[in-house]
This record gives C-alpha cells, structure tokens and sequence, in this order.
C-alpha cells in the first residue's frame, strides 16, 4: 500500500531479516547490535504502548484534556532514538514521547503539558538533550537547523573524532512537510551544511487529511531539491529505522552535510484524542497497517533469536506496572501556584511582571481565607 | 568624556564593531549584510572584519533568520538579525511571537533567548510600499519580548550594545529617517539604562512623548511653540516594551496636559497604551485629556503622499492647541 520500490526494509513483516540491494550496506550496523540491545528495542516498545494507551485512558476519564498518541509508531521513535548518540541533540515535534523517555525525559513531564499544567519545562541539557515539544507544525525545524550551525561554528562537527562529533536530529510529520518554515530549514541546512538529519514521520494522516494531499510525490524526493540525500525507510522495521538514522547520523556528524529520512509508519490511533479517525479513513488501510505493526514483527524476530515465552511474560508485567505508574503519578500531579505564570517570562527584572505579580497576589490575599 | 560626532547608521556600526570585538559569542545575520554592509550600511566593513562565520549572509528567508537564530541561541550564541525592512518582518512574525517570545517561559526559567531582531522602521525615505512601515505595537503587545528604539546616535551606540547583552529577546526599531543626521556620541559612557525614558527638553504646559523618529519632531514642535511663548517638555520614551513611566508621570503631573505622537496607525497603539496608563496613573493632574497625533488607520500611502500621512511639527502643535483649549 505505502511501501515502495525505494523503501529500506530490513526487517520483513514475518519478522524476518531483508537480504537485498538496498538493505545490504546497513545490515552490518545490525550486526553489531547484542541481544541485550534488540531486547532493549522491544522492552522501550512494548512498555511505550501500555503508556500511551493508559494515557489515552486517562483523557478519556476527563483526567487529561488532550492526549496524542504515538501507537503504531514505535519502531520509527525507537529505532532512531537509540540511534542518537548521548552528545547529539533531538528536537522533537509532540509525538516523540518514547524517544523522550530514551534520552530521559519521564512521560509524566509529557502528561504535565497535556493536564494544563505545564507548557513543557524540562531543561533539555539535563535530559538528555532532548527538547521541549513545539506545537506550531515544523517551527522546530528551523530550532534544529540553527542548532546545527552553532555546532559547525563551534567546530564541534567532523573532527575528526566520531565519539566527539555533534550531531541534530529533528523530527516531523507528513503534514509539517508543507510548512514553509520546512523548507526553510532544509534551505538554510544546505546551505550552510548542517550537521543534522531530517528525520520525517510520514504516518499518512495530518489530522483528517492524507498525505496524498501534501504531496503528489514521495516525501523522500523532495530534499534532493535541495541538494541534501533522502531515503524512505519501513518506519515499522526498528532495525531499518536505527540502522538507517545511524548511517545517516554518522555521515552528518563526519562533514557529510545534512541528511533527510522518510520513514513510512502510520498513526494507528487517533491525531489527538480530540478527533475520530473513523470519520476519514477506511478499515482497509487501518487492516494493512495493524497486519505491519511494529511490536508483532519485531517479536517474531527476537523469538527467532532465541527470546522465550518468559522474555515477554516479565515484559508484559512491566509494561502493565509501567502504565499503572503513569496513572498514580498522573493523579498525584498538583497544580502550580498562579504567580508562576509572571515568573520566567523574562530572564531579566520587567515592570509589567512585578506589577502584575502583585496584583494579583494583592487581590487573592483580599479575598477572606485566600482565593479558592 | 570621549565625545565622536556620527550619523545614527555609523554609531550602530560602531556598536555592533564593539560588541562583537567583547564577545566571540555575537553574531550578526541577515540579508545583504555581509560585503554590501546591509541596504543602510549599518554593519558595512563588519565581515571584512570579523569573517563570514561571524557575520553572515543568510539566504533570503526572515522565518529561517529568526528560527535558526532561536537554535543558536539554544547553542549559546548571541545572534543579531538583521530584518531588511520594517514590512519585511511578518514572514518571520510567527517565529518571533510563539517561539521566541515564549521559549523562555517553556522552558521555566532553564533558557534565555539572548536575541536582537534589528528592524529599520518608519517613513519619510520616499520608499515604496512595505518599506516604510511602524510594526512596533505588534510587538509590544506580545508578552515576552522587549522592544526599544533610539532617537539619537549616543543612544543607538549604547543601546545596541546594551541591547546584545541582555538575555531576553528584543525588537531593535532603528529610525531610517535619523540614520544619517549626525549627532554627538559619549563613547565614555551610556547615560541611563536601556528600559529608562528621559526628559529631552524642560517645559511648564504641555508634555509630547515619542520615541525613535518623533522625537526630534517633538523637539521642533516645541521649539516653534517656545517662539509663541508655550513651554512644552519632551520625553523620549526609548523603550516601548517594558514602558518606564516614571519620568512621564511625573511630567504630566506637573503639566497637565499629555499629547503622544508616533507614525503607526493610532487605532490600539502604543499611543493608546499610553493615553489608558496616563489616564489611570495621573488622573486628577489631568487638564485636558491625552491627545494622540498618530499616522492614519490606512496602508502607508504612495511616497508622495507620506508627507500627509505622517504626523509633523505642525500637526503635533494641532494637538497642542488642542489640549490647552480645555
């Protein structure tokens, strides 16, 4: 349906390893993965799903407003936040929240902004590196690109050293691809050969409308417009997707300029949990994406490396106790004080903050017993 | 003291030259500002200098000006953007109000978005449309930013520095019609903070405030109302966001009568702010209510009509009659 003849699979759907043209130079990034690693693919994947579905719970019992969920897109967040390497930084959109939880930003962090109770907040360089979640579609791009140019400027690309080199990986959607400010980025990355990947989930849908409608031709085309390499990968084959952001990681960490990734995953779930997928998409296309789920197939992989029953019993507890955790901590979350909202908008003292700060302390301290 | 005598355009280029000799950590970007020196020659000579890592042309794009000047703030870096034109800087409005307006606050107080948009502003140049525009209450109005204009070459000198090494993000208005009248610069000393307004002229009667472009318009109005024997104090309001009213009060308190000037349109503008705080702040030392002499609520017009469209000398002492009939 989605795949193409271009597409880097690794990983086939029965979860068994690719042998052909395209997938034979990254096979030997695969080779060098332990079993302790692949069985730390699928823990992150599996525990990531019973998050993301106890948050979606949690909406839906009015203790969220919003929830966005990544499921169905764990192999494409895994594979390439693994990829990473601990000095390269990650500018996420707002659907990155397992590879968040790679680089060690915790979920309830993700479940503060969808609770109202935080805009984000996280320091990136104590997480990390991971940054805060932009909302306006592919703004961050340009965040990441700028990024990218101080580390050329700072001389801390192509040194050299590939355990010293820096690189950006910035993620966005099918639907960010038409923003200008996209373009932008790759115009300015080109230009001034950022060390940097374009990391692109492609899950079909933005919102309620098809990625046929953003472009009539393959996403992974478009940079080559702009002279920066793309390629499409299986976004639900883990192993294409970390090999594949590996390679490019490392050319762009090493001088070789910026490079750019289609990975073809889908959004089994809704946008948000504000809309009704059911309204604009067919139960065919969902049949054929549930048929390439990423956690089936990489299962089956495992299993054939040897994974018993007694793997994924004790990661099936896990995941259970992970999703029970997110839930207590949710309900425990406390509501901060009003005044904070004065306090960082400026890093320097500003009359209008003190002024205001004041009075509305002022006013909550008129009313008998505080404000409620 | 160590007085230099500099058109407004050179001032800035002697205060971008210094601040990028004190801190490897400022850069200059923007379009043509490289071996042109920028349309207005502000950072002329400034690569030949400091090299084109340190001062870059950057493609033609204000959102990827202002978006990729976000991320190396995020490295640690102190950009400086140059925005061509006053009307060129909606392309990058988004990336300037929801990101870098609000970064700071998203980030809880962790990061500071050290940046300066410079924007050469306002009219009377004889340009066509969009190049002679006054956006500053757009940016005023968005929490998060500071936004500051000089009237004269000593404050562009010092503000622009002063500007650069502050954290938090700021709108740079430079006044194109003052960038070549040459003026006296204290290369010793600023002379008051960035956000502080000041008393330009001392007067009895009627109080005008202004900022960046009116302000010598302001001073020629009172001059030639002194003649016909009216004393008129003058403030500079230098900073628009935050505004420090202090100096204002306290003059419209000993005058009474308060008549704010700007080229942008007057309908919820930085004169109507001023005319509602005024209001509050000094209500029962008003004689008169506070008069706002602003550019028309239309597109800026033809050249050949801004002369009508823009508030002069003459049309601020309309506003001065008026106020003193009550």
């Amino acid at each position: 349906m989605a795949y193409t003849a271009a597409t880097v699979q690794l990983l086939s759907e029965t979860g068994e390893l690719v042998s052909s043209a395209l997938s034979e130079p990254y096979l030997p990034i695969i080779e060098k993965l332990s079993d302790d690693q692949l069985r730390e693919f699928h823990r992150q994947m599996v525990v990531f799903r019973a998050i993301d579905v106890e948050a979606a719970n949690l909406q839906r019992q009015g203790q969220l407003a919003l929830w966005i969920p990544s499921l169905g897109q764990e192999a494409a967040q895994v594979g390439s936040g693994f990829a990473a390497k601990p000095q390269d930084h990650i500018f996420p959109a707002y659907r990155e929240h397992v590879v968040g939880r790679i680089r060690g930003v915790d979920t309830i962090k993700i479940i503060e902004i969808l609770r109202g109770l935080s805009h984000g907040g996280w320091d990136p360089a104590e997480h990390g590196n991971f940054h805060l979640y932009t909302l306006v579609i592919g703004s961050q791009t340009l965040h990441a690109t700028g990024y990218a140019m101080g580390i050329t400027l700072d001389g801390r690309a192509a040194t050299g050293d590939p355990d010293k080199d820096e690189a950006v990986i910035v993620y966005f959607g099918d639907g960010a691809s038409s923003q200008g400010d996209v373009s932008e980025a790759l115009v300015f990355a080109a230009s001034f050969q950022t060390p940097e990947v374009f990391f692109l989930q492609n899950n079909h849908w933005a919102i309620s409308v098809p990625v046929t409608r953003q472009s009539r031709t393959p996403l992974y085309l478009r940079p080559s417009g702009f002279g920066i390499p793309g390629v499409q990968i299986d976004g639900n084959d883990v192993l294409a997707s970390y090999a594949v952001t590996t390679a490019s990681l490392d050319a762009a960490r090493s001088g070789g300029g910026p490079q750019f990734i289609e990975a073809l995953t889908y959004r089994m779930g809704a946008h948000t949990t504000s809309d009704d997928p059911t309204k604009y998409r067919d139960d065919a296309e969902l049949d054929f994406w549930v048929r390439h789920d990423p956690i089936v197939r990489f299962e089956a992989y495992l299993r054939s490396r040897g994974a018993d029953d007694a793997f994924f019993a004790e990661l099936a507890e896990e995941a259970h106790d992970a999703a029970n955790d997110i839930r207590l901590r949710t309900l425990a979350l406390g509501v901060p004080d009003a005044s904070s909202m004065f306090t960082h908008v400026y890093t320097e003292p500003h009359s209008l903050m003190q002024e205001q700060q004041a009075w509305l302390e002022a006013y909550e301290a008129s009313f008998e017993g505080g404000a409620s | 003291m160590s007085i230099e005598t500099l058109s407004m355009a050179k001032a800035l280029n002697n205060g971008l030259r210094k601040a990028l000799a004190d801190d490897p950590k400022v850069l200059l970007m923007g379009e043509d500002i490289g071996p042109l020196g920028g349309v207005f020659r502000v950072t002329e000579g400034l690569q030949a200098e400091f090299g084109a890592n340190r001062v870059i042309d950057t493609p033609l794009a204000e959102s990827g000006i202002v978006g990729t000047a976000i991320g190396l703030a995020m490295r640690g870096y102190r950009p400086v953007c140059e925005i061509q034109f006053d009307g060129f800087i909606f392309p990058g409005f988004d990336q300037i109000t929801s990101q870098l307006a609000k970064l700071t606050a998203r980030h809880e107080g962790s990061l500071s978005m050290p940046v300066v948009i410079r924007v050469p502003f306002g009219g009377h140049i004889g340009a066509v449309e969009h190049h002679q525009e006054s956006p500053e209450a757009y940016f005023a109005h968005t929490p998060g930013l500071r936004v500051v204009s000089p009237s004269t070459p000593h404050d562009a000198y010092w503000m622009i520095q002063e500007a650069i090494a502050s954290n938090d993000p700021i709108l740079f208005f430079e006044p194109k019609s003052r960038y070549w009248p040459k003026g006296d610069v204290d290369t010793s000393a600023p002379g008051i903070p960035l956000h502080a307004s000041r008393v330009v002229r001392v007067g009895t009667e009627v109080t005008l405030v202004g900022y960046g472009p009116m302000v010598p318009m302001l001073l020629q109005a009172a001059e030639i109302a002194a003649e016909e024997g009216t004393s008129i104090e003058v403030v500079d309001l230098r900073s628009i966001s935050p505004i420090d009213y202090g100096p204002l009060v306290a003059s419209v308190q000993k005058t009474g009568r308060l008549v704010v000037a700007h080229e942008a349109p007057g309908f919820v503008s930085v004169g109507s702010e001023i005319a509602a705080t005024v209001t509050e702040r000094a209500f029962y030392s008003l004689e008169a209510p506070v008069i706002r002499v602003a550019g028309f609520d239309t597109p800026f017009p033809p050249a050949k009509l801004e002369a009508a469209y823009l508030p002069d000398p003459d049309r601020i002492l309309d506003a001065v009659d008026r106020a003193l009939a009550y």
